[in-house]
């Protein structure tokens, strides 16, 4: 297969503003996933003594949360509940002109090209992200009884893995789903108690103070977000938020 | 306490609940307004009748005013606050984006805002002091009404406003559960079932209203 890559270059300078440059990418296999035609154009760029495009990855099999581009408009491209590591070139059309561009929030300053700094998450999990615990020797399993329901949805927010997407799509550049994800995830179930009042305070002052913009429910995130979070954890968030402000 | 609300206003989810209750409350004025006001199908006794009665509690009239004058005021301050925070939020914009749930109403909201306030300075000038109506005699609900209808761009304008508000409307009307953190997946898609069917009933009324004496049904 055949495309037009539209890329946002900038270089880690901090005068540079950054630009779009075009790559024709041909010879690509449909079965190569989206981040090793980067490689692919990579190593062209390579050989003909250019800069290759810096882009963050790991795992590539969809579950560190490392990977991720705006694609089209679309926050790990177009394909729904998938990562960009996932993505496959043969969900694009022969020819077609792709642009790729970075993370856009205040929040997430570009490092270079498509890689964004997103310690600000970093920081939102240092605020509150954590629990208290026993050490010493390991506590038997399922010695603490805990819902089924609660074990679910528990569980179904920890698929969160701290890409960025809901941000980047969202029209305010909120970072809601991802602090309801972490506030649902730890305290739902017993061992997140503790700290469940504090946690969702100082969490969400954590955000606030790293420049994310404001919910305006447009449900952008829940539609971009590659693990399916859905945003009726943000109305947890606030439920959880509002009381916690009852309770000292 | 107080430097506790304070503190709690500074965040943004704490404006947006601010939002959604003052929200909550201008709606549910503008539902009763559009309720009552249907008595223009019954006629100049009866619309005048009902205007008469509220004008014969004046501590409620005066009660409600000023609350929703404070609601009004709380809720277009929030909402600058709000919409400076986003637009700063993102000071790089996307070439392409695209989007797949957001609806038009949702993204509306901040124009809708200046623009039902605007209509509403208007309305009031118009309906309840008279200064831009042509033969405007306090007390006469009915005349006042009727005559104002008849002249068409003045029906297009109310007609045009109270679109906006039927939008603002729809996306408020679900919004405010979620941001005060009422949802639940049994009953989420309810939300914007009932949000629809309230900016209709309030839309719809309003919409009708001059539609009735532009067509001559009340004359
Ligand atoms: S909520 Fe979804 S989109 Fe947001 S960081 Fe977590 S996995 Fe990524
Ligand atoms: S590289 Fe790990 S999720 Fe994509």
């Amino acid at each position: 297969m055949k495309f037009t890559l539209k890329v946002w270059r900038q270089t880690a300078n901090p005068k540079d503003t950054g630009r779009f440059r075009t790559y024709e990418a041909s010879d690509i296999s449909p079965d190569t996933s989206f981040l090793e035609m980067l490689d692919i154009v990579n190593e062209r760029l390579i050989e003909r003594g250019d800069d290759p495009i810096a882009f963050d990855h790991d795992c590539r099999e969809g579950i560190c949360g490392t990977c991720g581009c705006v694609v089209n408009g679309f926050a790990h491209g177009h394909q729904e509940g998938t990562t960009l590591c996932q993505l496959h070139m043969r969900s694009f059309d022969d020819g077609q002109i792709i642009w790729i561009e970075p993370w856009r929030a205040r929040a997430f300053p570009v490092i270079t090209d498509l890689m964004v700094d997103r310690s600000a998450f970093d920081r939102i999990i240092q605020a509150g992200g954590f629990i208290s615990i026993r050490t010493g020797s390991p506590p038997d399993g399922n010695a603490i009884p805990i819902p089924k329901d609660d074990a679910d949805l528990a569980f179904e927010a920890a698929a969160c893995i701290g890409c960025g997407a809901c941000v980047a799509s969202c029209p305010n550049a909120s970072a809601m789903l991802f602090v309801s994800a972490k506030i649902t995830q730890l305290g739902l179930v017993p061992q997140g108690q503790p700290e469940r009042w504090d946690r969702v305070r100082t969490m969400v002052a954590a955000m606030e103070e790293a420049g994310f913009g404001a919910c305006t429910n447009n449900g952008e995130c829940e539609a971009a977000c590659p693990k399916e979070i859905p945003m009726d954890l943000i109305a947890r968030l606030n439920r959880d938020l509002a009381c916690s402000l009852l309770k000292k | 306490m107080a430097t506790a609300a304070l503190k709690f206003y500074s965040t943004t989810i704490g404006k947006k609940m601010v939002m959604a209750v003052t929200g909550l409350l201008l709606a549910l004025f503008l539902l009763g307004h559009a309720l009552g006001n249907l008595q223009l199908l019954g006629g100049p006794q009866q619309l005048d009748g009902y205007a008469a009665k509220l004008h014969g509690l004046p501590a409620l009239v005066w009660a409600v005013r000023l609350g929703l004058l404070l609601a009004l005021g709380l809720h277009v301050l929030s909402a600058i606050g709000l919409w400076l925070r986003n637009r700063s939020s993102r000071p790089v914009r996307y070439q392409v984006q695209r989007f797949r749930e957001t609806t038009y109403a949702a993204r509306t909201m901040i124009w809708g805002g200046p623009i039902i306030a605007l209509f509403l300075v208007y309305h009031l000038l118009h309906f309840t002091t008279g200064q831009v109506h042509g033969s405007f005699e306090k007390g006469h609900v009915y005349a006042n009404v009727v005559a104002g209808f008849k002249v068409w761009w003045v029906s297009l304008v109310y007609i045009g406003a109270n679109l906006t508000l039927a939008f603002h409307l729809y996306h408020g009307m679900w919004s405010w559960l979620q941001t005060l953190g009422m949802g639940h997946p049994k009953y989420n898609r309810w939300r914007p079932i009932f949000a629809a069917a309230f900016a209709g009933v309030v839309g719809g009324i309003n919409i009708f209203l001059p539609l009735v004496v532009l067509l001559g049904i009340r004359r």
